[in-house]
Formats: C-alpha cells, structure tokens, sequence
C-alpha cells in the first residue's frame, strides 16, 4: 500500500517537473532565441550538437533528482504523520551514485575531444587573414591579396549609441552589430585566421562559426573555418576590452567564389589609387575638409569634437603644447602613440592621406593657427623611415 | 568604578565592555562574529545597489543612465565588493559565532588577531571604495573599470586609483590569511577533548578545508597584483610581450587563487546546508563520511582545473583536453554531495521552517548552476558560452542561489541562537518565496542571453537581446527590494519576540544547541563532556 503510494507520487511528480523544465527551456521561444545558434560550419553544427547531447545530458539527471526530492518533499513530511527513519549510509548506494556519474562523464568526454581535436588542426588553408584588434576596432590583412583595411562601428549606431542619444535603437538597422568595412570571404574555402592585438586583449568572435578567440598583444593565435553559406554574419568582441568593448563589432560576409573574386579585384584597385594619392601635393582645403572627416571619426571619441578633451586621461588638443608645436614631434606622438597612455599609434591604423589630413586639421582648427600643411607623401616618407 | 575593576580580575564571567569600545577592543568570537555579519550585510546592499545601475542600464537597448566606463566600473566594483566584502567576510563572521560552540571550545584560538583579522577590512574597503565615491563626485578618474580579474594590460590602464585596489586587495588578503590561521588553530587545537574529527560537524569540516585553501590562494593573488602593480609603476614587464613578459601568464596565476576561491565560498556553504537539512528532516545526514571525503576531494581538484577559466587564449591541445576532463571529473564529488543531500531528506519527518525552504532552494539551484558549469567545462562548447551571459548565469547561479542562499538559510537557522529571540516566521516565508521567483526572474533568462550570443559586460546590446535583459532587469529589482525583508526580519529579531529556548529546534543536534538561547557571552569555559547524543554525527555514523 505504502509502496504504490510513493510510486503513484513519484510519477504525479515525475510529470510536474518535466512540465517546469518544458516551461523553463522550450516556451519562452515564443520571446525571442533561447538556444546557441547552429551555424554555418561543420564545426558550429558538432559545437551544437555537443551542446545539445550535455543539456539533455543534465536535463535528465536532474529530472530525476528533483523527482526524488520532491517526492520526498510530499510524502515523508510530519505534517503526513510520516516517522524519520535513521538510516546513515549505504555503501552500495555511495559507489554507485560515484561510478555511474564517471561513466556518463567518460562518454561524454569522447566526442568532445574529437571535436576539439579537428579545431585544433590549423594546417592545409587556401588563404590566410591577420585580424587585430585595436581599441576600438578591427585591423583585417588578407595575407595573400595584399588587401587590408580597419573596421569601426557604422556611423548610424554610434550617434544612436551616445548616452541619453535620444536616437530609439530600433530605429537603427543592425543596432551595434554593423560596421563602416565588413570583413568578406570566400564560401567553401579553408581561411586560416591569424588573431592578435596591439594595445590589450581583445576576442573576435562571430557565433555562427562556432568559436571566439582571444586577441592577444604580443601573441598570435591560430583559428580556421569553411563557411558552406553564403549570408552576412555578425558578431562582437567578447573580451573586455576598456570603455568601448560594447562597440566594436565583427561583420563577415560570405560571397560565392566568383564574387568574392571580384571584391578582391575592386579592393586592390582601390588600395592602387590610395597609393597615387600619398604621392601627389594636396591643398589645404583638401587636407582641412578631409581632416575633420578623420578626427570627428576617430580622434574625438576622447579629444572630443571641439578640442577640448576630457579631463583627466585625454587632453586637449586646442591651445596644446604639441599640437601647436614643432611639428615633427606630433607627427611622432600620432603616428607612434604614447606609451602609458591611452593615445595608441595610429601609424598602424590609418593610411598616409588620413594622417596628413587629421594632423593638418589639428594644428589649423579652434584657433590652433599654426598654418603647417602636412602632405601624405611627407607621412610616407616618415614611415617608411 | 571599583566595581569595573574587580571584574576585571576576573577572567571568566565578566561581560562584555560597553558602548562603541566594546566593539573596537572586543576579542570575543561572537562579538567579532557579529561585525563580521553586519559588515558583510552593509557590503551586500552597497554591491547590490551597484547591481541595480548595472541591470537599470540594461533595462533596454541605448545608453540612458551612465557612461560606459562608468558601467565598467559598476560591474568591477559589484564583483570585488560582493566576493570580498559580503561573501566572504558574511563566511568568516559564521566561522566566528558558530566554530567554537560546535567544537566546544571556549573562543577563538587567537583572540587578539581575531579582532585584526576584522578591523582590517573596513579601512580595506575603505580604499578600495574611495576611488569610486570620488569619482562620482567628479573628482579624479574613477574606480577601477577592467573588471574584478584585473587582466593586464587593460588593467595597466586604470588611473590613480590603481594603487588603491591593489593596497586594498593585499589588506584584504592579509585579514583572509590571518582568520584562516585562526580557523585551523581553534579546530585542531581548542575541540573539546570528546570531539573526535569524525564527530564534528559538517560546517566545521568544511571551514577548516576552506581555511587551507585560503592560506594556499590568497598569497597568489597578493603575488600576481604586486607584478601588477610593479608593471605599472615602477617599469618591469612581467606581462607586457613588448618587455619579454606575457600577458596570459598573469590569467594562469589569477586563476590559480581564482578558482580554488569560488570553493571557498562555496564549501562552508555545503556545510551549513548539510547542518540544516538532517535538522528539518529529523534524520542523521546520510553519507557524513563520503561528505567529508567529497568536500577535501572537491578542494583537491580545485588546485589543478584554473585554466577552464581562459580556454580562448590559445593553448596547447593537450592542455585544453586535460583542463576539460579535470573540469568535469568536478562533477562526481559534487553529485555526491547533492544525493547525499535527497538522500537525507527520504523517509525523513520534513517540517518547512525558513531555514529548510532556503536550503531546499539552495539544493535545487545550486544543482543548476552545477549543471551549466558542467556544460562550460566542455571546451569546444565553450568557445561559444565563454564570455557571454551564460558564464553571468552560471556562477550567479552557484554564487547567489548557491552561496548567498546558503548564508540567508544559516541566518535563519542560528539567529534564535543569536539574540534569544525567533525570528518573524511569516515575513521570513515572504522574504523566502519573493527571492526564490525574482532570482530565478533576473538570472535564468540570462542563459537564453548568452546562448543568443549576447557578451557579457557590455553596457549596450543589440535589439534582439532587449526582452531578456528587460525581464531579467524586473527581476533583479525585485530581488534587492525583497532584500529589505531580511532586514526587516533582523532587525525585529535583534529587538524581541517570542523566546527561543535552547534547542530551537526539535531535529537539532550539536553543542550549539545544548548552550541556552542567547548564547552566553562566554561558553564551555570548561570543555563540555560529549555524549552521542549531543552530537549529530556519534561515532557509530561516522563510518
Ligand atoms: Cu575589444
Ligand atoms: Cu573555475
């Protein structure tokens, strides 16, 4: 009589807790995405699948665990009139509650290495991309083209991203996942990706490949895929990173062959005619109209937008001592950073024309009147030593 | 006045001194006990209150409230004052009240330091905070913002107030060293001498395995913030790759303390779950023994798992499968401990007092915090979780709902104890059932989060992410708030109510509870002749 009773409670329970578990995993789908994406590479669709096999793995130990105690919780209360028993230990019990968890782990270590191991085999790609990450932006080489180029947070989520911006970010497509330069690669091709940093320890990361990785200064780590679909996939550095981690995303896009093939092409033209710039002699209005473009992009984040800066860490540059003074100096400090500060080289992130540009702008805007010109090819010529 | 001074010569029954002196001189273990506690409730509403602009910012896309490097310094801040200042100290001031009674001991092996151990943390906490609150005030640039890991080179970026964290964390570090001493001296020295290893309490078998683990962690720590610290100020490169030096070196000797930490803040928790469980359940504990087993080997493994914590930073194959199944192998002491624990309460005479719905509580949601740290320990699988709001579940699930629990369950199980007094047992239910739903509101959504894709510590997010974080925000304010209950509910039990007497409860079993309620000032001045009865664990449980 007792014995059924616990049974028929056992199964009443049993019922109740997967009807929780179902409430918990499955209904709020209707919301919005609860589960990790299953991506668009063989390795995305193992990490799913791992992750699938331990979720269900845990589900159902912990079904019955909490069947077990919830049984309990109803029948062997005093309220019941139930007497305590004084059992202590049962040997029998205690090895088998250690040995089968051990078994279930050894199973589950299995695929998991096998996963693991084909990440970790790097060789055999058709092409090669550098990746750093920068404060707060990605640096992309493509090793085999030549072609390279930095990728920031698209101008229309950062307005919108300013405090109290008063922009609605629904408003704004792909709010803090677009970006100015996504970074494009071939379907069906093994890329190899180099990851590193320059100032602190960033994380590329784009979901639907399966892996992030950390961007380390001073180390280079090795990633690979073999994208099957073409699309456009985001992601976001995962690795705090300072005041704007929440900034800088990733953007892939993924093109058949032949029209990857035909971006490399424009992408080289483009890279010929930036050359053919450095070289010529560029007006001030040029320089000035160009060089506002440059600093309102990248300089005023901290030295904000009327030269002023923004005490204590970034100074102002209107009225400073080094924007207004010898200019080779200045040159040096942007082009090369300061060290234990903020101010990071830009010699590595901009190309000659930006840094000419945003210099001149400099040392002629609110009031800084010292009437220098900076030419690309002076830039050029410092650079390359 | 001759009066005072005739007590004073005598060592054995005078009372404690009077006014604010009692408390800056006093070298009583419940005293101490008690500033331990209260300190370690202050910190948890300041660290909460930081909580709450974190989750107020995340209430929706956009940025309304604070700017981001201010976000950064609030979700840095949060963890270092809730693991340093709430937790643990909230662990030890447990340690102080409760240790001695269940050993039988008269006090704390080393009184004076005891005292030390305590008044060093609130001139820490005052360094580690001043940066912050001056910040606010607009002067200077702010507390630190590169989280509470202190990952460098980021980390070499903090301004002034740089030194202070790291001046703070070595005062911190000291206080932990010097009461963990304290712990192991009174355990193995001061038990009364009926009180065998094998008879002594749960919660005392896990204090004194913690206590070995601070002493062996927090000197890494101090080691790892004083290279920080010579990085930045006085030229070494000890992590800069410009200098020769790497920065993933400091993350291994970070999580070397860094993991055996999360153990001891968790372990003294099994134990007070283990005290409370057998209590209500009016049923020995089951397994005492393979308990004690499972909690050293739990600490045993916590010493050779760190690098699960940076399986992104690029390490060697071999490492990576090594650190995985060492993770995992986490898993077996820790279920034992959970079907130890169901095992107790079958065929049991359960009654659901406060104490036992928290640790039921504590039970099952622990159990989920286990099983998504089972989940990250699985490498390929963590190059999606880690770093994203999976990871803020998890151990909020094994911090809060496991460690924080734990403690709210132990306070309402010795607090009669205490003051003499029982607590308010209808509003300690509405403070139960409030935090048990608002917790589960403000962190199990953050699992859909992360799987989503979301990163942690961010201050914005992406559209998609917007309903989650909203609920998830719902749901942390109305966790703190019902946080006012507990305050509530100490407060009236501080100040009267209905008499404990000494046992308080029918299951209870252990010295604590044979000394009347409220514990004198001083107890077992002679060492108490231990019969089986008066323990829970006599000898012929113990194997
Ligand atoms: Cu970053
Ligand atoms: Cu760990």
């Amino acid at each position: 009589m007792r014995k059924e009773n616990t049974v028929i409670v056992a199964i009443a329970v049993v019922a109740a807790v997967i009807a929780v578990t179902w409430g918990i995993l499955v209904a709020p789908r209707a919301l919005a995405p609860v589960n990790m994406t299953q991506g668009v590479t063989q390795f995305s669709r193992d990490v799913y699948d791992l992750h699938m096999i331990i979720l269900w793995i845990c589900i159902v130990i912990g079904v019955l665990v909490f069947t077990a105690m919830f049984t309990a919780i109803f029948l062997h209360r005093k309220s019941r009139g139930h007497e305590a028993a004084q059992f202590s230990h049962s040997t029998k019990a205690e090895i088998l509650w250690t040995i089968i968890p051990i078994a279930i782990l050894v199973v589950m270590a299995y695929p998991a290495t096998k996963t693991l191991i084909t990440m970790e085999t790097t060789g055999g790609a058709d092409m090669t991309i550098k990746i750093t990450g920068y404060q707060w932006k990605w640096k992309y080489e493509y090793l085999d083209s030549g072609i390279e180029f930095i990728s920031t947070l698209d101008a229309a989520s950062n307005e919108a991203r300013q405090l109290k911006s008063g922009i609605d970010p629904a408003s704004v497509p792909d709010y803090l996942l677009n970006v100015d330069n996504p970074v494009v690669v071939p379907t069906g091709t093994k890329i190899r990706f180099l990851i590193t940093a320059d100032d602190v320890i960033h994380a590329w990361w784009v979901p639907v490949l399966g892996w992030k990785r950390d961007a380390i200064p001073g180390f280079i780590n090795e990633a690979w895929t073999i994208i099957d679909e073409p699309g456009t996939y985001r992601g976001q550095c995962a690795e705090l990173c300072g005041k704007d981690h929440g900034f800088m995303p990733i953007v892939l896009i993924a093109k058949p062959k032949a029209e990857y093939d035909a971006w490399v092409a424009g992408q080289q033209q483009r890279m010929a005619q930036e050359a053919e710039q450095v070289q010529r002699i560029w007006s001030k209005a040029e320089l000035m109209t160009k060089g506002e473009d440059v600093y309102n992009a990248q300089c005023a984040t901290c030295h904000q937008p009327d030269g002023k800066g923004l005490a204590p860490a970034f100074p102002a540059l209107a009225g400073s001592g080094i924007a207004t003074g010898p200019l080779r100096q200045h040159i040096d400090i942007v082009l090369n950073g300061r060290d234990g500060t903020a101010m990071q080289g830009w010699g590595k992130l901009l190309n000659e024309q930006d840094i000419a540009a945003a210099l001149t702008y400099t040392r002629n805007a609110w009031g800084n009147d010292t009437g220098d010109l900076v030419q690309p090819s002076t830039i050029a010529k410092i650079k390359n030593g | 006045m001759s009066e005072t001074t005739a007590h004073m010569h005598d060592d054995h029954d005078h009372g404690p001194a009077s006014g604010i002196m009692r408390w800056i001189t006093t070298t009583n273990h419940k005293d101490i006990g008690t500033l331990y506690l209260v300190f370690a409730l202050l910190m948890f509403f300041v660290g909460g209150l930081m909580a709450l602009v974190i989750r107020a910012e995340l209430f929706m896309p956009g940025l309304q409230l604070v700017e981001p490097d201010f976000f950064n310094q609030m979700t840095t801040m949060h963890a270092l004052v809730m693991i340093f200042g709430a937790v643990m100290p909230a662990f030890v001031g447990f340690a102080n009240w409760m240790v001695p009674m269940m050993v039988g001991a008269p006090d704390m092996a080393l009184p004076r330091m005891n005292n030390w151990s305590f008044w060093i943390i609130p001139f820490a906490f005052t360094m580690l905070l001043l940066p912050l609150v001056l910040g606010i005030f607009g002067i200077g640039g702010g507390g630190p913002a590169s989280g509470w890991t202190l990952y460098p080179p980021l980390s070499l970026q903090t301004g002034d107030a740089f030194a202070f964290t790291i001046f703070a964390v070595h005062m911190l570090g000291i206080s932990s060293i010097m009461g963990a001493i304290n712990i192991i001296a009174t355990i193995l020295n001061m038990r009364a001498p009926d009180m065998t290893l094998l008879r002594m309490p749960l919660f005392v078998w896990t204090w004194l395995i913690t206590a070995f683990l601070l002493i062996a962690v927090m000197p890494v720590l101090a080691g790892a913030v004083t290279m920080l610290l010579t990085d930045r100020f006085f030229g070494t490169t000890f992590f800069s790759a410009a200098g020769g030096g790497d920065p993933v070196m400091f993350q291994h000797i970070f999580w070397f303390f860094g993991h055996p930490e999360v153990y001891i803040m968790i372990l003294p928790a099994f134990g007070i779950i283990s005290e409370i469980i057998p209590t209500f359940a009016r049923k020995p504990l089951f397994g005492y023994t393979s308990m004690v087993y499972a909690t050293a080997s739990i600490a045993f493994l916590s010493f050779i798992v760190w690098a699960h914590h940076m399986f992104t930073v690029g390490m060697p194959l071999g490492a990576e499968i090594y650190f995985m199944l060492a993770t995992m192998m986490i898993a077996v002491p820790t279920g034992v401990k959970v079907f130890n624990w169901v095992t107790t309460m079958w065929k049991g005479a359960m009654t659901f007092e406060t104490p036992m719905l928290w640790a039921i509580s504590f039970v099952v949601l622990f159990t989920i915090g286990g099983f998504s740290g089972l989940m990250l320990a699985i490498v390929p699988v963590d190059f999606q979780y880690h770093d994203t709001y999976f990871v803020v579940a998890h151990f909020h699930y094994v911090l809060v709902t496991g460690a924080v629990f734990a403690l709210i369950a132990g306070m309402y199980y010795w607090i009669p104890k205490w003051t003499g007094y029982m607590y308010n047992e209808k509003l300690g239910k509405w403070h139960f059932w409030l935090s048990t739903i608002f917790v589960n509101i403000l962190f199990f959504p953050q699992h859909y989060l992360g799987l989503a894709g979301m990163p942690r510590r961010i201050p914005d997010y992406s559209v998609q992410f917007a309903e989650f974080n909203m609920i998830s925000s719902i749901g942390a304010f109305g966790f703190g708030i019902s946080q006012l209950l507990m305050v509530a509910v100490i407060w009236q039990c501080v100040r009267g109510g209905k008499k404990a007497s000494a046992r308080v409860w029918e299951g209870a079993r252990g010295l604590e509870w044979t000394v009347p309620s409220p514990a004198p000032y001083h107890t077992f001045e002679t060492p108490p002749a231990i019969d089986d009865s008066m323990v829970a664990h006599p000898d012929d449980l113990a194997h």
